[in-house]
C-alpha cells in the first residue's frame, strides 16, 4: 500500500509514446491496486476488524466468528445474485421476501408428505419461477425492474403471512438434510462461501458472465452482437430468487423456526448495499460477487462490533448510510484515477 | 441487364426507390462498390444517405429495385442476415461495451472458449485480439484496457477492427470523423489506408469532409434528393468540384 500511496504522486509522463504502458512501475502499481476494486474494501474491513479487536476483548473467539458468520450469510447470499442482477443493469426488490417465502413453501410441501430434500428442492425451484415471472414481466411488458419487483415484495408479503398464519412456526429438527442447510455449525457460512465462489466464476469465466456485463454494459451492442440481453436478464432474476430462497430456508433452519418478519426489504437492502459497498455499479456494467461478499463481511462486523461494544443499535443504520455514501463516492473517484493512470496521455 | 458479377463488384445496387408515405427518400438509385474499393458518399442532410445505408444493412427493404451481393440477387430480410454474408456498419458508440476490455468487445458473442469445462480462453483471446489490431496498424497501450479508458478515436478504431476481425466483406462507415479532432481522424485514415492496402475489404464511407474523401476513397458518388447524380473516380475530381456541385444545388434551393 505504501509504494501504492507512493506511486499516487508519480504522474503519468505527459510525453509517453500512444503505444507504450503507463510509464514506472510505481505507476503501474498503483493503477493495479486501483484496479483491484475489492482491494480498498478488503483493507476498510480489516481495519475495522483490527480497531474491534483492539476495543472489545470479546471480538477475537471463535464465538464470536460464527456470529459475524450469521450477520454475513443471508446478506452475501442475496447479494450474490443482485451483484448478478445489477451488472445486467436490474435489480430485485422482491428477493427479501423470497427469502421469507421459501421456508413456508418447504413447510407446505413437507406437511403434505414430502420427504425434506425433495420440499427443499421444490422450494428452490417455486422460488426459481417467482424469479422468471419477475424477469419475463420485466423483458415481455418492458416494466422497470424497479415497479415489477416492487409490486412482487408485497405479492410475497401477503403471500407469506397468508401461508403462515401470521406467526413463526418450528422448523423440521431431524435428519442429515437439516444439519447440512443451516443447523450444523458453520453450514450456513460454507454454503455462503460456495455460492459466491461459484457465482463469481460464473461472473469472470464463462461467456455468460460476459453476457451479463454486456447487457447491462450497453445493452443495445450486445443485442446488435446477437446476445439475447433479455434471456440473459431472465435467468440472473432466477438466479437471485432461488438464492434469496435458499438463504431463507438456510437462516430458519439453523434458528429453528420460520419467521414471516424475516427477510423483508431490510435483508434485500443489506445485499444491495453489501454490493454497492463492494463495488458493484447501479447503473449496470461493473461488479463483482467477492467484492459484495467482503461488503457483508464488513457490514456483519461492523453490525457485531456494535452489538458487543454495547453502542445503540440505532447507530447502527447511521454508520450503513456513511458506508454507502463513501463506498458510492469512492466508486466514482476511483473510476475517474483509473482512467487517468491508465491513459496514455495522462489526461484526456 | 449486366452479367453478373463481371466486375467483381462486392455489393451492386440497380433501379433502387423507397418512400415513406408520401415521401420519396430514394429513387432510382444506381451504385456499385467493387473489391477491395472505398466508395465516398456525400450528399446534404436529406439527400437520402441514411435510406440508402438502411437498404443496404437490411433495416429498410427497397420498395423497388435489386441489390446483387457478390453478383447474386439478394434479398436483405434483416441487419443479422446481412451481417451473415459480411456486410457489417460500424457505429461509433453503439458497437462497445465500455466495461470490458478490449479483447473482449473484440470477441463479443464470439468468445473462445475450453472444452468440455466451458471455461473462457482469456490469454488466447488477448493473443489473437493483439494479432488482429497490429494485422491492420492499431495502436492501443493494451488489449486489456477497458473501452472505457480509450479516446474516441480508438474506440471507432476497434469497432473497424471488429468487423474486420469477423470477416466483414462490406463496411459501412457513417461519418465516422464526425466529432474527433485532427490527430483522431488521421487514426481512423491511416486504418481505412491499411485496410484498402489488403485489398478484400471494401468501404462506403460518408463523410462531409471532401479533403478526407478525396484522399481517401477510390470513387465518390453524390446523392441528390434520393438519386445519385454524379459518379467519379476520386482522381478524376477535386475538392472544388466537389464543393461546386453541393454549392449549386444551395443556389438552386434558395432561387
Amino acid at each position: 500500500m505504501a509504494e501504492a500511496l507512493a506511486g499516487k504522486h508519480t504522474r503519468p509522463q505527459p510525453g509517453t509514446p500512444a503505444g507504450g504502458p503507463p510509464s514506472g512501475r510505481a505507476v503501474s502499481f498503483a493503477a493495479n491496486a486501483v484496479r483491484i476494486k475489492e482491494l480498498s474494501i478488503l483493507l476498510v474491513t480489516i481495519a475495522a476488524a483490527i480497531y474491534f479487536s483492539l476495543t472489545n476483548a470479546g471480538f477475537n473467539s471463535a464465538e464470536n466468528y460464527h456470529t459475524i458468520a450469521q450477520y454475513v450469510a443471508p446478506w452475501a447470499i442475496v447479494a450474490a445474485g443482485e451483484v448478478m442482477l445489477l451488472i445486467c443493469g436490474e435489480i430485485d426488490l422482491s428477493a427479501g421476501f423470497v427469502f421469507t417465502l421459501s421456508p413456508f413453501l418447504l413447510v407446505a410441501f413437507y406437511h403434505a408428505g414430502a420427504p425434506l430434500l425433495l420440499s427443499l428442492v421444490a422450494a428452490l425451484v417455486l422460488s426459481g419461477v417467482i424469479g422468471t415471472i419477475n424477469g419475463l414481466i420485466r423483458t415481455v411488458f418492458g416494466l422497470p425492474a424497479f415497479i415489477t419487483t416492487l409490486g412482487m415484495a408485497f405479492l410475497l408479503q401477503g403471500l407469506s403471512l397468508i401461508l403462515s398464519g401470521g406467526s413463526p412456526i418450528s422448523a423440521p429438527t431431524d435428519g442429515w438434510v437439516v444439519t447440512w442447510f443451516g443447523q450444523g455449525p458453520w453450514t450456513e457460512f460454507a454454503w455462503t462461501v460456495l455460492i459466491v465462489a461459484v457465482t463469481q466464476v460464473v461472473l469472470s469465466a464463462t461467456r455468460f458472465g460476459i453476457y451479463t456485463q454486456a447487457s447491462g454494459g450497453n445493452p443495445v451492442a450486445a443485442a446488435e452482437s446477437g446476445i439475447r440481453t433479455n434471456q440473459v436478464k431472465v435467468i440472473n432474476f432466477a438466479l437471485t430468487s432461488t438464492l434469496a430462497g435458499l438463504a431463507g430456508i438456510l437462516q430458519g433452519t439453523r434458528v429453528g423456526s420460520y419467521d414471516p418478519t424475516n427477510g423483508g426489504f431490510n435483508a434485500m437492502f443489506f445485499a444491495v448495499a453489501a454490493a454497492v459497498i463492494g463495488g458493484t455499479a447501479l447503473l449496470g456494467g461493473s461488479g463483482t460477487i467477492i467484492g459484495a461478499f467482503l461488503g457483508a463481511l464488513l457490514l456483519g462486523i461492523v453490525y457485531d462490533g456494535f452489538n458487543l461494544t454495547g453502542i445503540n443499535a440505532s447507530a447502527f443504520p447511521l454508520v450503513l448510510g456513511i458506508a454507502i455514501l463513501i463506498a458510492m463516492l469512492l466508486n466514482v473517484y476511483l473510476t475517474v484515477m483509473r482512467k487517468r493512470l491508465s491513459s496514455p496521455k495522462g489526461h484526456s | 441487364m449486366t452479367p453478373r458479377n463481371e466486375s467483381g463488384d462486392v455489393i451492386r445496387v440497380e433501379h433502387i426507390s423507397k418512400r415513406f408515405g408520401p415521401l420519396k427518400a430514394l429513387t432510382d438509385v444506381n451504385l456499385s462498390v467493387r473489391r477491395g474499393e472505398i466508395l465516398g458518399l456525400i450528399g446534404d442532410n436529406g439527400a437520402g444517405k441514411s435510406t440508402l445505408i438502411k437498404i443496404l444493412t437490411g433495416f429498410h427493404q427497397p420498395d423497388t429495385g435489386q441489390l446483387f451481393f457478390e453478383g447474386e440477387p439478394v434479398q436483405l430480410r434483416s441487419v443479422s442476415h446481412a451481417r451473415s454474408l459480411g456486410i457489417e456498419t460500424v457505429f461509433q458508440d453503439l458497437a462497445m461495451i465500455n466495461e470490458l476490455p478490449v479483447y473482449l468487445n473484440l470477441h463479443l458473442n464470439k468468445e473462445l472458449v475450453h472444452t468440455p469445462v466451458p471455461f473462457l480462453k482469456r490469454r488466447e483471446m488477448k493473443r489473437r485480439a493483439r494479432e488482429a489490431l497490429d494485422s491492420i496498424g492499431i495502436n492501443i497501450p493494451s488489449v486489456t484496457a477497458e473501452v472505457a479508458q480509450l479516446s474516441g478515436g480508438q474506440r471507432q478504431a476497434i469497432a473497424v477492427a471488429r468487423s474486420v476481425y469477423s470477416n466483414a466483406k462490406l463496411l459501412l462507415l457513417d461519418e465516422p470523423l464526425a466529432a474527433m479532432g485532427a490527430k483522431e481522424s488521421g487514426l481512423i485514415l491511416r486504418l481505412l489506408q491499411q485496410l484498402k492496402q489488403r485489398g478484400d475489404i471494401s468501404i462506403i464511407l460518408i463523410a462531409h469532409n471532401y479533403s478526407q474523401i478525396v484522399d481517401i476513397c477510390d470513387r465518390v458518388n453524390l446523392l441528390q434528393h434520393g438519386t445519385i447524380t454524379f459518379d467519379k473516380p476520386s482522381k478524376d475530381t477535386s475538392v472544388a468540384e466537389l464543393l461546386e456541385l453541393v454549392h449549386a444545388e444551395y443556389r438552386l434551393n434558395q432561387d
